[in-house]
């Protein structure tokens, strides 16, 4: 494929991510003081409640992805809450503005059709954190987009949850890096092919195999 | 000789030893001083003795110093320590007095000269008036369980505390209202320690041997202090339950302390209980006795540790480490750990921890599953080399408040 010896003006700089978790002290032990602190919390709260897990839940898919839906089900015992949080579509959120107000309007609408309001056992609590991310570059390099697909293929974990997940929600990217870049080097059909895969549909490991398949299926 | 990061490969993966390696670059040479409240016993020492050679090793000038303390300011920080545990304890004037005059006097004493000075736990927390004339990086790491400190005390220490650049505690549970970051280093195993290191199958069966424990039939083990809190009586129970349709042992094992006459009267109820039941071996062992307690662990066909109430419960990751499945009850850092179905089960009563070491006796594939995803868990969330690359991301950290996303470039 022609399109595939097209050499970057600028190469893509593969980044990868560590993080700390930081504690922001606020907890809950019910829906209503969920609410209270769904209103004031970071963004980067909000993000690492709903992403983390993608990153550092390595056995297959769990039930929940997003912790609020997690304790609305073990803590709560609240299972209709947790389904509505679950199929929240993260995808279709482009801030973590949307998506804070889609989890506040899903727990205000449950909360609305006046059940009685649980409280979590003791120890059991909701808490707030986020993560502060260290970003920086792995050192691998692509100048075209042969190897920007030979290099996905070697990409760690963090690396892929970094180009994916962090850069176009928690720093706003219109979307992936990796289609970003390809359309501005030439490859709108590879960028889009990449752009609609359903990240949170995945493992990890998962979404590494369907990006490599998009650069084996359009090299035939 | 001492350990080195390499040592550490096999353990944790290249991968893991390679990102250390480009992480303390950036921090290489920094002086990190470390202080806590005794150099031997307790669980601050053991991670400072094997932490600190580590982070040299990655080239940061890392040391340990201890402050000095007469005995009553020692009765007075246990009183604190078991305060801020939420145990109730009367504080008076005269202890605070003791406190503060001890922290003055370590002022006065100890060399604090470093980029970045580590105070671990209360006992030296106040070592930060110094901050206000030498300025440079200060962290307050409280190891110890303060989800629900005494007031008196915890009011007591605050002010101090709000002086640091951050505080790092272990869990999420223990953080509290502080106008400074606080952040969660979860404790970790050291892989090649005593407790944990591989053995040859020799020594296991010595061990098997001189407590009369039979190695041809399944072993259930419990490490844990003979205390209420671990629910030992709970787990006799669930045996008995258990070994109605399996045959089965029960090892109950761990250390005694003998200034404790509640955990003599526990010991003394958990004998009673298994008396007259050869298969019930309740092992009180002495101090250093890591090798041996590591030998059962893998000698186990099933892990428990029922606690009723935990901090963290690092004797989990030492199980699964040793790719055992876990049955653990469901509370504190126990539930970090034992992720239900995936690496053990995880449990509310002595009915439902027999249930699920049924499940586990007869299916051999299932305990190898969880075995090895246990495994799996430790070595991506439990192991020193975490701990290290938290330290090194925490030096990173005061060097970028509020950024939320630093970018190291």
């Amino acid at each position: 494929m022609a399109g595939l010896q097209v050499t970057a003006v600028e190469p893509f700089a593969f980044q990868t991510e560590r993080h700390l978790v930081v504690l922001t002290g606020r907890k809950a032990k019910n829906l209503a003081e969920l609410q209270e602190h769904l209103h004031k919390v970071s963004g980067a709260s909000i993000f690492y409640h709903t992403h983390y897990l993608f990153l550092t839940y390595s056995f297959g898919k769990p039930r929940f992805h997003n912790e609020f839906a997690h304790w609305a089900s073990q803590a709560l015992q609240e299972e209709g809450l947790a389904e509505r949080l679950t199929a929240i579509d993260l995808l279709a959120m482009t801030s973590i503005r949307d998506l804070r107000t889609a989890i506040l309007t899903t727990v205000e609408k449950y909360l609305g059709e006046g059940r009685h309001l649980r409280e979590c056992p003791p120890g059991d609590e909701f808490h707030f954190c986020e993560a502060k991310s260290f970003v920086s570059p792995t050192g691998l390099q692509a100048h075209d987009a042969r190897e920007l697909f030979a290099m996905v293929g070697h990409a760690t974990d963090a690396s892929l949850y970094f180009h994916f997940f962090q850069a176009r929600l928690r720093l706003e990217r219109p979307t992936n890096d990796f289609s970003i870049w390809l359309a501005k080097n030439g490859e709108p059909r590879l960028a889009q092919a990449i752009d609609r895969l359903d990240p949170y549909d995945s493992t990890l490991a998962e979404l590494r195999e369907q990006i490599v398949k998009i650069g084996r299926r359009l090299r035939a | 000789m001492a350990v080195t990061i390499q040592d550490y490969q096999e353990a944790a993966g290249p991968a893991v030893i390679e990102e250390l390696r480009a992480l303390a670059d950036r921090v290489r040479g920094l002086r990190m001083q470390n202080v806590n409240s005794t150099s031997v016993g307790g669980g601050v020492a053991e991670i400072l003795t094997r932490m600190i050679p580590l982070l040299r090793d990655l080239g940061i000038d890392a040391r340990w110093d201890v402050i000095k303390g007469d005995q009553a300011f020692y009765n007075v920080t246990k009183a604190f320590h078991n305060a801020l545990h939420g145990k109730t304890e009367e504080i008076t004037e005269g202890m605070l007095e003791i406190f503060r005059a001890t922290t003055e006097m370590n002022l006065r004493e100890l060399d604090l000269e470093s980029d970045i000075v580590v105070i671990h736990d209360p006992q030296p927390a106040g070592l930060v008036e110094r901050k206000k004339e030498m300025g440079r990086r200060w962290i307050w790491r409280c190891h110890i369980d303060v989800s629900a400190p005494q007031p008196d005390v915890w009011n007591f220490l605050r002010p101090w505390v709000e002086q640091y650049d951050a505080a790092v505690f272990s869990m999420p549970d223990f953080a509290q209202q502080l106008p400074i970051p606080q952040f969660r280093v979860a404790p970790s195993i050291d892989p090649l320690s005593d407790k944990n290191k591989p053995l040859d199958k020799a020594y296991i069966l010595q061990v098997l041997e001189k407590y009369a424990i039979d190695p041809g039939k399944p072993i259930l083990v419990q490490i844990s202090r003979f205390d209420r809190l671990k629910d030992p009586l709970g787990v006799v129970a669930a045996y008995k339950l258990v070994r109605k349709r399996h045959r089965c042992q029960l090892v109950l094992a761990g250390g005694g302390a003998t200034d404790d006459p509640e955990g003599e009267k526990v010991l003394s109820e958990v004998r009673q209980a298994a008396e007259g039941d050869p298969d019930i071996h309740v092992l009180l062992l002495p101090p250093f006795s890591d090798l041996e307690i590591n030998a059962l662990v893998r000698a186990s066909t099933v892990t428990i540790q029922k606690s009723i109430r935990e901090g963290f419960g690092l004797t989990v990751s030492e199980a699964l480490w040793k790719q055992k499945p876990v049955i653990g009850g469901a509370v504190g850092g126990i539930k970090l750990q034992v992720i239900d179905g995936v690496t053990g089960y995880l449990v509310h009563s002595p009915e439902g921890c027999a249930n699920r070491i049924s499940q586990l006796l007869r299916d051999r594939k299932l305990r190898e599953r969880l075995g090895d995803n246990g495994r799996e868990h430790v070595r991506q969330n439990f192991l020193v080399t975490r701990q290290v690359k938290e330290a090194i991301l925490g030096m990173l950290a005061l060097d970028h408040p509020g950024e939320s996303v630093v970018n190291l470039g």
